[in-house]
């Protein structure tokens, strides 16, 4: 079974975050870059698929330069090869650019399955990979927490789904394969990089693709083709609404005890 | 293309869809509905008072006559309603395949949908299916005037979103070029939904006149059109077997009157004694964050937020959460809110009360010591 894994190559937010110069993103610069949590639970299920099914995993990711990184990283984890859409004309995009792009990079080959994450950690849309499969005319299921592929071993006609819905409801649904499944993060335990791996990955092959490789024209990528437009971003303002309470821990904790009992009357 | 982006008087339709729960419209469908009504009188605003605009909301589902009659009880120009059925289960195919070519007939300028998980589902498809803008969990939108920009570029309408990014470290101002249809989801508990009260039956509006505007005259008798259905296109893509519950769910923390909550801030399953004994101290339920749980600190039962539960104590103490949207729809009813967390922007520190910055490995043992103390 022939699987692919987009990844997406996202800023660390637990680090210290500053605003670009012009406002309208991160500041970059000594910025650590992971990947993007959900897409590391698509990658290990993608792994667990392949070595179950006897297939291989390749995965793709859109990005500049340092995305070889995250690449680099899948590879040492198992995945057989990578390719890139490397090209400044995809960057800035929208989720419909990203997938238009992502679909027609995927289109290329034939793959039984595409594995994405529900949801990328900066941008949020949660939309990518249903975008990729409306472009490549598969089902698509968001929001995956099990997968049992039918019949389980040899080549899978069809796959059994479990969605999370709200309020703790999971929906069990059967799609026909080939299928785009975004994969929610707790669906699995990821897998640690191997020495060995990690060595292996240094041989391992990273395509890198630019539109005219995928025929498509760079106005319908990246910014340009896209609708949505980042104007500014700007940090939530600092305890807004909230009485920040000062002080080490042993003043603060008891200034905020003498508050719960004097003031909210909740103690 | 006959019509023009910005040009006075132009009529505009703004779609809601709300979403049906055990066929009764949900209270973020009303939101839904209230956001709705906010941008009709931006608009408007901006348009001139000539401007019409058409609220309508669109259902589709199997059995929708209550559901519909309850709509209708509101103040908008028209009910549409996509009753088969072929729509009895939800699936992305049978929605895209009656919402796409009505999108494609109508031309709506917006199509409002509730950011539920269903939307997030079916609607990034929806829009690549249409051709249409997409404009995902929105909490907000400034009118142009307010927002108008540095560079001259024309944006549309000239309105500017907000959503969060950065699992909401960051608020992001975005616009929406271009022309054609958007659609937008809009976060949970971003418009009041109080404002979308039934109407009371005042004057009676001639059924089918398009409403003046978002505060128009009421109408007691909404129009209620059918939208059609074909089943050769709206058809599932997924076959439904059935439904489970997500955990055997054993601790019921929507009783608890305190809970401590802990995040991914806590650092591993090792380190959650100090939270135990706060909770002790306090007589309080445990409850996490998502990371917590896929980390397997601690069990499912005990996840707080969207896909978890939602709960409302007099008193809930977040230590180590950041303040995902995803977690704060699930405790911000809470009567009040302690928040302890090292990083001073951390969005949870915009619903709590009371903010407390520091290492919660510190402040978490002293609170439990205050706690004790003031027991005597």
């Amino acid at each position: 079974m022939k699987i692919a894994v987009c990844i997406k190559q996202v800023p660390n937010s637990e680090a210290r975050l500053r605003l670009s110069r012009d406002g309208k993103w991160l500041d970059e610069e000594d910025l650590p870059f992971i990947v993007n949590e959900s897409d590391e639970y698509a990658l290990e299920e993608g792994l667990r698929l392949a070595e179950r099914t006897g297939g291989e995993v390749v995965v793709f990711s859109l990005g500049p330069e340092r995305v070889r990184d995250a690449l680099r990283k899948a590879l040492a984890l198992g995945a057989a090869r990578a390719v890139h859409l490397a090209d400044p004309a995809f960057a800035g995009g929208d989720a419909l650019a990203t997938g238009r792009a992502l679909a027609a990079a995927l289109a290329r080959e034939a793959f039984d399955l595409v594995l994405t994450g529900s949801q990328s950690d900066d941008a949020g849309f949660g939309a990518t990979g249903s975008v990729i499969a409306g472009h490549l005319g598969w089902p698509h299921v968001w929001l995956v927490m099990g997968v049992e592929l039918e019949p389980p071993e040899g080549k899978p006609a069809s796959a059994k789904v479990t969605r999370e819905m709200e309020s703790g409801v999971n929906e069990v649904s059967r799609v026909s394969l080939p299928a785009v499944l975004e994969i929610q993060a707790g669906i699995n335990h990821p897998r640690y990089a191997s020495l060995k791996g990690i060595m292996q990955a240094k041989k391992k092959e990273i395509a890198v693709v630019s539109p005219g490789d995928l025929g498509l024209d760079p106005a319908v990528l990246g910014a340009a083709g896209s609708r949505l437009e980042v104007l500014s971003v700007a940090f939530p303002e600092a305890g807004k609404g909230a009485q920040m309470i000062a002080g080490d821990a042993k003043t603060a904790a008891a200034a905020l005890v003498d508050k719960l009992r004097q003031e909210a009357r909740v103690l | 293309m006959a019509e023009q982006d910005g040009q006075p008087g132009r009529s505009r339709r703004l779609w809601v869809v709300p979403q049906l729960r055990e066929g009764r419209v949900t209270r973020v469908s009303w939101e839904t509905l209230a956001a709705a009504r906010s941008l009709a009188a931006s608009l408007r605003g901006s348009a001139g008072s000539a401007a019409s605009i058409r609220i309508e909301a669109v259902l589709l589902g199997s059995g929708l006559e209550a559901a519909a009659r309850e709509l209708a009880q509101r103040d908008l120009a028209a009910v549409l309603v996509a009753d088969h059925p072929a729509l009895t289960a939800y699936t992305p195919g049978a929605w895209i395949g009656v919402l796409a070519p009505a999108i494609a007939a109508e031309r709506p300028d917006y199509v409002l949908f509730p950011h539920t998980y269903q939307t997030v589902d079916f609607v990034p498809r929806l829009a690549q299916r249409a051709g249409t803008g997409l404009l995902p969990e929105v909490t907000g939108f400034s009118a142009p005037a307010a927002a108008a920009g540095s560079d001259g570029e024309p944006a549309g309408d000239g309105l500017v979103w907000t959503r969060p990014v950065l699992g909401g470290k960051l608020q992001a101002r975005v616009r929406v070029r271009g022309a054609g249809t958007v659609l937008v989801s809009v976060q949970s508990g971003s418009f009041p939904a109080n404002s979308t009260a039934p109407t009371a039956p005042t004057a009676p509006a001639a059924a089918g006149v398009p409403a003046p505007g978002a505060t128009a005259a009421p109408a007691a008798d909404v129009e209620i059109k059918a939208l059609p259905v074909d089943p050769s296109t709206a058809r599932p893509d997924r076959e439904v077997l059935g439904y489970q519950e997500a955990t055997a769910q054993q601790v019921d923390l929507t009783k608890a009157g305190i809970i401590v909550a802990v995040g991914r801030g806590v650092g591993g399953a090792d380190k959650l004694g100090p939270i135990e004994e706060l909770a002790r101290a306090l007589g309080a339920e445990i409850g996490a964050s998502r990371p917590v749980i896929d980390s397997g600190w601690l069990p499912r039962e005990r996840q707080i937020g969207s896909s978890g539960q939602t709960v409302s104590p007099r008193l809930y103490i977040a230590a180590g959460i950041s303040g995902a949207i995803q977690h704060l729809v699930g405790m911000k009813g809470s009567a009040v809110i302690v928040a302890i967390n090292k990083d001073p922007s951390a969005p949870i520190f915009s619903v709590a009360r009371y903010g407390l910055v520091g290492d919660l490995h510190e402040l978490v043992p002293a609170l439990t010591a205050a706690i004790k103390a003031a027991q005597g």
